[in-house]
């Protein structure tokens, strides 16, 4: 991206759950190896692992996380 | 764009201008407004929506046949402003509530910005359209999405001058995204469009606007009011990340009753791709962009807090709207203006 080099990889986690957005790569590979390309600007992936597009988030653990709640207000 | 119809006096003021057939008499305007009694619904009113609307269309493509330098004319300015200030008390009483709480509440801002999006209650209309809704149904709503959809993120647009350091590079990045990242068929308006294609509808700009109601225009007028004007410029931003924040998971639903439909595939795809985008943007938009933007000037948080309030209201009242028309068995658009384009869902469907 820049004139002079490679351009760096930024890695930078949300948080409680939420994904870890990736500025940078072209591409993300998976636990079982497989290649995933990158093609936004930036990408978010899944860290709760409840996505159902993984490795992307899909913003599924704010439900996860409402269920939680839920539960703990229930118990 | 062709010129919509009038709904009523202010909009038929304006529009006659607007053509060339008459003057414009904006303090008469003014003093109209401003002797809006309490029974007119200021927040769903088709006249004064229509109104508004066309006055902010003037800043993006405009209409054809009208002087294009309309857009910077003092005196409907005059009659815009008395608008604004309007609905914008309207808004600030409508979700003090929720602003007020997050006012209140700990934790940081992102954190609170997601807390408040649980806490306005919405319609609840992607699921609707997962489950229950009908083909004529799911037409109707595309149609109603249409008003926005075709110039997603353009409104954005007008903020990025006015941020600086993170909360602009983030926009950018945002923005880079929903314009295709570099491919013009990923353009996000662009694919849309593809979608009322399919479905047998235009895609033409603008095409649908006679037939949405004022619930749907006060959807895109809320935000223009704050994309247009740099005081609001935090509240805009907070109205970006609750849109978005409130994404994901509905695109899901819509996309499931794309299939459950059989609609076609490119339809589907629409909400496919914001499942993705939308989570990566709720994070832009909450962390690095809103809560940049108060952590450099703290007084900018209850701006925040009710920009995004006013997003997931206007959003309720919306599809309020639709789902209450559906239920009674009646159609969610305004009728008796010529339809621009019928859908034809066989003919659709079959190719």
């Amino acid at each position: 991206m820049t004139a002079g080099g490679r351009r760096s990889v930024v890695v930078t986690p949300c948080g409680d759950g939420g994904p870890i957005l990736v500025r940078g790569a072209d591409v993300i590979e998976d636990a079982d190896g497989t290649a995933h390309v990158v093609t936004r600007p930036v990408v978010a992936l899944c860290t709760c692992e409840k996505s159902q597009r993984l490795p992307w988030c899909d913003g599924t653990h704010k439900a996860v996380e409402r269920g939680r709640r839920r539960r703990e207000g229930a118990a | 764009m062709h010129l919509p119809r009038e709904r009523g006096p202010l909009s038929s003021a304006v529009l006659t201008a607007l053509s060339g057939d008459g003057p414009l008499d904006a303090v008469a305007l003014v003093e109209r407004v401003t002797a809006l009694s309490d029974e007119t619904d200021v927040l769903v009113d088709d006249d004064f929506h229509l109104t508004l609307w066309t006055m902010y269309e003037l800043h993006y493509r405009g209409f054809d046949g009208v002087d294009d330098d309309w857009e910077w004319d003092p005196e409907l300015l005059r009659l815009r402003h008395a608008m604004e200030e309007r609905l914008l008390a309207e808004y600030r009483f409508a979700t003090s509530e929720w602003v007020h709480a997050s006012m209140e509440a700990t934790g940081d801002v992102p954190t609170r910005l997601f807390a408040l999006t649980e806490m306005v209650p919405g319609a609840p209309l992607s699921s609707y359209m997962q489950r229950e809704a009908s083909r004529e149904e799911f037409v109707e709503y595309m149609q109603h999405k249409s008003i926005y959809h075709l110039k997603e993120s353009d409104p954005q647009s007008f903020v990025l001058a006015r941020l600086s350091g993170r909360p602009k590079v983030a926009l950018a990045e945002l923005q880079y995204d929903e314009y295709g990242a570099g491919r013009p068929e990923q353009l996000h308006q662009a694919l849309f469009a593809k979608g009322l294609d399919v479905c047998g509808l235009s895609s033409e700009y603008g095409a649908y606007i006679d037939l949405a109601p004022g619930s749907t225009l006060a959807v895109t007028n809320v935000m223009n009011l704050f994309v247009l004007r740099r005081s609001l410029a935090a509240a805009a931003m907070g109205h970006l990340g609750a849109f978005e924040a409130t994404s994901s998971e509905p695109c899901r639903k819509v996309a499931g009753g794309c299939r459950r439909l059989g609609l076609p595939d490119l339809v589907a795809s629409y909400f496919d791709e914001h499942i993705e985008a939308d989570a990566v943007h709720e994070q832009l938009a909450f962390r690095d962009i809103c809560g940049g933007m108060v952590a450099e000037r703290p007084e900018l948080l209850g701006d925040v807090f009710f920009g995004a309030a006013a997003y997931l209201f206007s959003e309720a009242l919306a599809g309020g709207a639709m789902l209450d028309a559906w239920r009674e068995g009646r159609s969610s658009l305004r009728s008796g203006t010529g339809d621009p384009g019928t859908a034809s869902f066989e003919t659709a469907v079959a190719s």
